[in-house]
Order: structure tokens, then C-alpha cells, then sequence
């Protein structure tokens, strides 16, 4: 049980890590896209 | 005489666990017709739940005199559960219902959904502490993805024995996030915290960045968690034929006939898991328990992050918005917007907290993949 606990620390610490970093990169991605490619006037919102 | 008893000869079969089972399920049924908490869902789980609890069912497969006879709904299982097929499929219909509008003007609010994710990782964790081997306890902690099909999705992929009480438990939730988020952001924030106004100063968002959006995703979410991109990929392959304008008539298919269907038969086929004898124990207690406790530092999650950034901010954010992270959606967005309301009548905070909670609905999912690629791996 005590080594399942550990293991279970170590998947929490590399999952939230791990979506964290993941969120950077679509944050990154969602500014380059709305960057690349603007709204037009006629564009829907 | 004795061919009219023999008749009813099924009726000495029955054993006190099939009728709390019956019980369950007239319960799953009321919850769902009467109170309307997930109908969809909970009715044909719960009449499943009696079908499959009939003494010598043929609903489900039975080994009679040595001789297996294969059930229908175990057939089901194994053909469009047991492989993801299903599950796949409803992601395709749950995309296609997704705006991601409010996100992509605001990309931030990404955080928030990625924070809300924290009580999946806690309860993983507290489950291990409950006797769950570490694949069984993810299973469990996925119940706060808030997000039905990802933890059924996960359940299957570990092949818990408790994919039944899982399901249970992650609907019955996802029905009560009205009663159970507002005490507990009450609990972790002030009343001042609760009326902070926020400016929404929304990018435009044309048409070509919405239509990219899900091709991007897909192809970052395939090179980083290779493991989620089924789930991603449907999820995004169902919001690319709602964007892209001309696939309407798939887009509705799927959003209507497509996710009804699918849930039609998840109802029932997941009831098949949910026999007297693998559903009526304590680990099924500790499940509901759990699931409550992943929801409830889910929502944790996100408001304490909203105020640590707030420790930084020029402009503060309310805290509340934090709590839509989960996938609930648009459930959690309703609820916050409310609560806004109830505290301040001036303060209207809907755009902030659709943007939180469709940026859960993508962090939930990859939460999934996360945990499904992590957990192997130790």
C-alpha cells in the first residue's frame, strides 16, 4: 500500500506538471493561431 | 400441478443481493426521471441494472450446467466498450456540440481548466491509501475528469473490475455539481473574493483560427501524450466538422442521432458490470466516496489557483471562475454565473466562466491520456 502511495505521489506530481505544461503549449498555440490568422469584419465572432 | 411450479422454479434463485441491486437501480431510475439528474444515463443504467440481476439472466452471460450461454449485453460490452469503440464514437458527437469560441478569445483561461484537474490527482492518491492497486486508484481518481465518457474510457483501458460503480459514481457527480460546488467555493473564498468584477475584453476569432484550433490540438496532444490522441482526436475530428461549415449535416448527426445512440447502448451495456456480486462490496462505497472527494478538490484546485494568481495581478480575477475548470459543462459555467449573481446582481461573469469550462473539457481529456500513458510506466 505504502509503495502504490508513492507511486501515486509521483503520478501526481508528473500529471499536474505534465497538464500544466500542456496548457502552456495550446495557450501558445491558440494566440499563434488567433495572431496568424485575425478576424475579418464579415468574420463570425 | 408440478409444470406450474416448475414455472416459477426461477424464483427460488433469487438471493437478497439481487434485490438491493433492483433496489439501485429503481433508485438510479427515480434519480433520473424524478429529480432529472442525467436521464439519459442513469435510466438505462438503472433499468439495466435490474436486467442484469434477474436470477439466471439472459441479458447477460451465464454458465448453465456447465454450458456457456453468451448474453446480449456482454456481447455489447465487449464489442463497442471492452475495445473504446463507444466511447470514441460519443466523443465525436461531444465535439461536435463544443464551442470553443469563448477559449480561443481568451487562451488563458486554459490554466484554469489544467488546475481544476488537481482532484483526479488527489483522489488517485487517497485511493492507494484505501487498498486500490495503482491502476484501480486511477480508475477511481479519473471520476473527477467530471467528464462520463473519459473515466469510462480510462476504467476500460485499466480493466477495473469497478468500471460499474465508476460510471455510477461519475454521472451521479457530474448531475450534482450544483449542490456540491457552492459550499465549497464559499468554504475557500470571502464574500469580497466572490464579487470581484472582471473586465471581458474577448479577442475576435475568425473562422480559419476555429478551424485550425482542432487540427493543432490533435496533432500537439498526438506528439505529447500519444496515449490520449484517440480521445483527443475524436473529441477534435467532432469539432472540425462543426467549424468547418460544410459538413452540417454531419455535424447535427452527430451532435443528435450519433450521441444519442451511443448513450443508449452505454446505459445499458454498462449495467452489464454492475451484477450483485462484483457490485456489492465496500470498494464500491469507497468509490462513491472518493468520486465526491475528487469533485470536491477539483473544484478546490481551481479556485485556490485563481487566488495565487491573484497574489500577482494587477486586476484580480474571481476566484470562482477557478471552479469551472471541471468538465461539467455547461453545468459548472451555470452555476458560477449564479453565484456571481446571487452575491452581486452587477456582476455578470458567463463569458469568463464558459471559457474556464470548455478549457476543462479539453484538460480533462488530456488528464486521461496523462494518467493512462504515467501510471504503465511505474
Amino acid at each position: 500500500m505504502i509503495a502504490n502511495f508513492m507511486d501515486s505521489l509521483r503520478v501526481m506530481g508528473l500529471g499536474m506538471l505534465g497538464i500544466f505544461s500542456v496548457a502552456v503549449v495550446l495557450i501558445l498555440i491558440m494566440i499563434i493561431l488567433t495572431k496568424l490568422f485575425p478576424a475579418e469584419h464579415n468574420d463570425s465572432n | 400441478m408440478q409444470q406450474i411450479l416448475d414455472l416459477y422454479s426461477n424464483l427460488g434463485n433469487t438471493t437478497w443481493q439481487m434485490i438491493v441491486m433492483w433496489i439501485i437501480g429503481g433508485i438510479l431510475i427515480y434519480l433520473g426521471i424524478a429529480r432529472k439528474m442525467e436521464p439519459s444515463l442513469l435510466v438505462p443504467m438503472g433499468f439495466g441494472a435490474i436486467l442484469v440481476n434477474l436470477p439466471l439472466s439472459g441479458a447477460v452471460t451465464q454458465v448453465i450446467d456447465n454450458v456457456t450461454e453468451t448474453g446480449p449485453l456482454n456481447v455489447l460490452f465487449d464489442a463497442g466498450i471492452a475495445n473504446e469503440v463507444f466511447l470514441l464514437l460519443l466523443f465525436i458527437g461531444i465535439g461536435a456540440m463544443i464551442d470553443f469560441t469563448p477559449l480561443l478569445s481568451c487562451p488563458q483561461m486554459m490554466l484554469f481548466g489544467a488546475a481544476a484537474q488537481f482532484g483526479i490527482f488527489f483522489t488517485l492518491s487517497l485511493a492507494t491509501l484505501f487498498g486500490f492497486n495503482l491502476q484501480d486508484a486511477a480508475s477511481v481518481g479519473i471520476i473527477g475528469a467530471a467528464d462520463g465518457p473519459t473515466s469510462i474510457f480510462v476504467a476500460d483501458y485499466f480493466q477495473s473490475r469497478y468500471v460499474g460503480a465508476i460510471v455510477v459514481a461519475a454521472y451521479s457527480y457530474m448531475a450534482l455539481v450544483p449542490i456540491i460546488q457552492p459550499p465549497v467555493i464559499r468554504m475557500v473564498t470571502t464574500k469580497k473574493e466572490r464579487c470581484i468584477h472582471m473586465k471581458y475584453n474577448p479577442r475576435n476569432v475568425s473562422k480559419t483560427a476555429k478551424i485550425m484550433f482542432p487540427i493543432c490540438i490533435t496533432i500537439v496532444a498526438g506528439l505529447i501524450a500519444p496515449r490520449s490522441v484517440a480521445l483527443v482526436g475524436f473529441l477534435m475530428f467532432g469539432n472540425l466538422i462543426r467549424e468547418c461549415g460544410v459538413l452540417d449535416s454531419l455535424s447535427n448527426t452527430a451532435q443528435t442521432s450519433l450521441a444519442n445512440l451511443i448513450t443508449l447502448m452505454l446505459g445499458l451495456t454498462v449495467a452489464s458490470q454492475m451484477r450483485a456480486d462484483d457490485f456489492l462490496n465496500l470498494q464500491t462505497l469507497f468509490i462513491l466516496m472518493l468520486g465526491l472527494v475528487a469533485f470536491i478538490f477539483d473544484t478546490i484546485g481551481g479556485v485556490l489557483f485563481a487566488k495565487i494568481l491573484n497574489l500577482f495581478l494587477k486586476e484580480k480575477l474571481n476566484p470562482m471562475i477557478g471552479a469551472c475548470g471541471i468538465s461539467a459543462f455547461p453545468m459548472s459555467a451555470r452555476v458560477i454565473t449564479q453565484m456571481g449573481l446571487k452575491e452581486d446582481p452587477t456582476n455578470v461573469l458567463i463569458m469568463q466562466a464558459t471559457g474556464v469550462n470548455v478549457s476543462g473539457q479539453i484538460a480533462s481529456v488530456i488528464a486521461g491520456g496523462l494518467i493512462l500513458g504515467l501510471v504503465p510506466r511505474l
